[in-house]
């Protein structure tokens, strides 16, 4: 029965999938197989909630689908899977410095890695220096920053102006977003775009980095 | 005034209390003594003016002025919000500097920094704090966790007081680890074996745990008494502080500090009926809070901050099963008990305002910060007074001429009829203070009604 899993994680049904997974297995379905079809049906979660049919707990209780999907999965894919899938491309996300908010930026890294990016997840109060670092580590062509508090365009600003004066500044492309962020602070940062939601960050990166 | 505060409608409710606070009475229950007649003069018109925008019947002398700051007072008077947490004399003059120079028409008080001691002496974990894993210059952070897990449901719908003592309280605040030993209360009944209930006062973490809760009650008491000091005097210079307490919707209550966002998502799919029950649950609890407040401080002004049901946070199906019928059924009650809800819509809320609308008229103040406030004029606002909507972007980036361009766009459209405060949109730290005062200045002269 190639794609009930896709058509079960896309339309949350818990239970039903992961049962559908164990019993799949018992019967001998590859583990890679039943992999792809879970990516498949994640990519059917993005695309409803990109057009406005799905909302952030769908995402969320999609990804919580997946990780069981994946538990029952994992110790049967080991050394099988070897190829990695191909990525799109490189994406670092990180909440600015001072700032700790963690749910805007987790969602934008949740729908970044279901669209295909792969996302360096730099975590919260990220020091200006540490994005720096880890863009000449990775040469990744987006950076994603995020922040909830007024103190954080200051954060943003000064990672996009360390991002500069690393010469670095027109190898990447520069997103912003989070509770305040306006065309305004924008400007202010010196980034090359805002993202009202998750979604609009996948634009931007598919915009600028195509797939 | 002759009818019991029992036998009065809500509306006498509301109305009694404004001319309660018109016709003020110190502690003592004398008339409450102004710095000035000029003072006394301007707290009546401020107070008639908040009054007439919020009960909606005539159009106020003009649009009144408020401003909603978070660490903004602190860092304008240059101190650090470290310092505006553990020293409440700055934190008191930092706030007067604030309230004389900007000049707004009412405030909130002085009590968003909080105690820092306490905190310390508590031993809390729901926050980080200046200098407690934020910097001494930014403001305090919520940190998000499952604080209650999924499985304590039953518990926490059994009795909330024995849940929140013995397993939700000790997780968040250290201090109160001794309480995870006590038994539950209502367990105490009659003489034989009654001592036995007592054996955990005599363990000594539980005696600890006291102790540090003596020590920091006597600190909560004198940051509260300083606290009422700075009201009291900015009352005699003439601004009111009208706000009582707060109270949460019930799906907030779940979700921001006791399952968490993640938490309480996960419930709407997993276990829905539970959820219902605990939202449920909540409804009195909140309206209690409420009311309790308003009889401890005599203010009527009910701060609810409303967070998760925000645009995109919940389907429009789930916002109207698990958000919106709650929340109603709290903002109701507490209408009846003769409070004002004063309902932040932190965020965007556009494609709730329609089922928002359902409110009774002239009984609620709604401060708006992302959500197209014309919108909301034409909803919502239809039946209650709006405030806001000011960016916080704006206030710290743009030019003073922006200000006043928004400022009169605002008055101009949806402040044009009344039942309308101007003031910012969301709770901030940054801003120019030239931008601030323009803000301010600019709308007290455009919006006088004519």
């Amino acid at each position: 029965m190639p794609g009930k899993l896709v058509q079960l994680l896309s339309d949350l049904k818990e239970s039903e999938a992961l049962s559908y997974v164990q019993e799949a297995l018992d019967k001998g379905t590859a583990p890679a197989v039943l992999l792809d079809e879970a990516k498949e049906g994640m990519a059917i979660v993005g695309e409803r909630f990109s057009k406005g049919e799905y909302f952030i707990p769908d995402l969320i209780f999609s990804g919580e689908i997946l990780k069981g999907i994946v538990a029952l999965l994992e110790p049967k894919l080991k050394g099988e899977h070897g190829e990695e899938v191909k990525k799109l491309g490189k994406v670092i996300i990180a909440t600015v410095e001072g700032d700790i908010h963690d749910i805007g930026k987790d969602l934008v890294v949740f729908m970044l890695d279901v669209n295909g990016f792969e996302v360096i997840d730099l975590g919260i109060d990220v020091p200006v220096q540490t994005i720096v670092d880890k863009l000449k580590e990775t040469n990744a062509p987006v950076v994603g920053l995020s922040g909830f508090l007024t103190l954080a365009f200051d954060s943003m600003k000064r990672t996009v102006d360390a991002i500069a004066a690393a010469g670095l500044r027109d190898k990447v492309k520069i997103m912003i977003g989070g509770g305040q962020i306006d065309d305004q602070v924008k400007e202010y940062t010196g980034a090359d775009a805002y993202g009202l939601d998750a979604m609009d960050a996948v634009k931007l990166a598919k915009q600028w980095i195509g797939g | 005034m002759e009818k019991k505060w029992e036998e009065m409608t809500a509306a006498e409710k509301q109305e009694a209390q404004f001319q309660k606070l018109l016709a003020l009475k110190d502690p003592e229950g004398n008339d409450f003594k102004f710095q000035s007649a000029e003072a006394e003069a301007k707290y009546k018109a401020n107070i008639t003016r908040i009054k007439d925008a919020i009960q909606m019947k005539k159009k106020p002398d003009r649009v009144p002025v408020v401003i909603f700051p978070s660490m903004f007072p602190y860092l304008f008077a240059g101190i650090t919000p470290y310092d505006a947490m553990y020293d409440y004399d700055k934190c008191v003059s930092a706030f007067k500097k604030f309230i004389l120079e900007f000049d707004p028409d009412m405030h909130i008080g002085a009590s968003a920094p909080g105690p820092g001691r306490f905190y310390e002496l508590v031993d809390y974990k729901l926050y980080a704090w200046p200098g407690h894993g934020v910097a001494k210059e930014h403001c305090y952070q919520c940190i998000e966790k499952e604080y209650m897990t999924a499985d304590e449901y039953d518990l926490l719908l059994m009795d909330p007081s024995f849940f929140f003592r013995n397993f939700y309280l000790p997780r968040v605040y250290g201090a109160m680890q001794g309480f995870t030993m006590l038994p539950p209360f209502t367990g105490i009944l009659e003489m034989y074996g009654v001592a036995f209930n007592f054996i955990p006062f005599g363990l000594p973490p539980v005696q600890e745990t006291f102790q540090k809760l003596f020590e920091a009650g006597a600190e909560a008491l004198k940051w509260a008494g300083a606290m009422g000091g700075s009201d009291a005097e900015l009352k005699s210079l003439g601004y009111p502080n009208i706000l009582a307490g707060y109270s949460k919707a019930p799906f907030d209550v779940l979700g921001d500090t006791l399952r968490g966002t993640r938490g309480v998502m996960m419930d709407m799919y997993r276990i829905p009926d539970k959820l219902l029950k605990a939202l449920d649950q909540q409804v009195p609890i909140m309206i209690a809070m409420g009311i309790s407040t308003m009889q401890q401080t005599g203010n009527p002004l009910i701060f609810m901050p409303l967070h998760k049901g925000a645009d995109g946070f919940l389907s429009d199906e789930q916002f109207r099963k698990f958000y919106w019928p709650t929340l109603k059924q709290v903002i109701e009650g507490l209408i009846e008990g003769g409070c004002i809800p004063f309902i932040a819509l932190e965020g965007r809320w556009d494609s709730r305002l329609e089922i928002m609308q359902d409110i009774p008229e002239g009984k609620t103040f709604w401060l708006i910060d992302q959500s197209d406030i014309q919108k909301v004029r034409k909803t919502v606002g239809q039946k209650a007074c709006l405030a806001g909507n000011v960016p916080s972007s704006l206030l710290k980036l743009g030019t003073i001429d922006e200000v006043k361009d928004y400022c009169k766009k605002l008055i101009d459209t949806v402040g044009k009829d009344g039942a309308f405060i101007l003031s910012n949109g969301a709770f901030f730290d940054e801003a120019k203070p030239e931008n601030v005062k323009a803000m301010v200045a600019f709308s007290k002269e455009y919006g006088v009604y004519k």
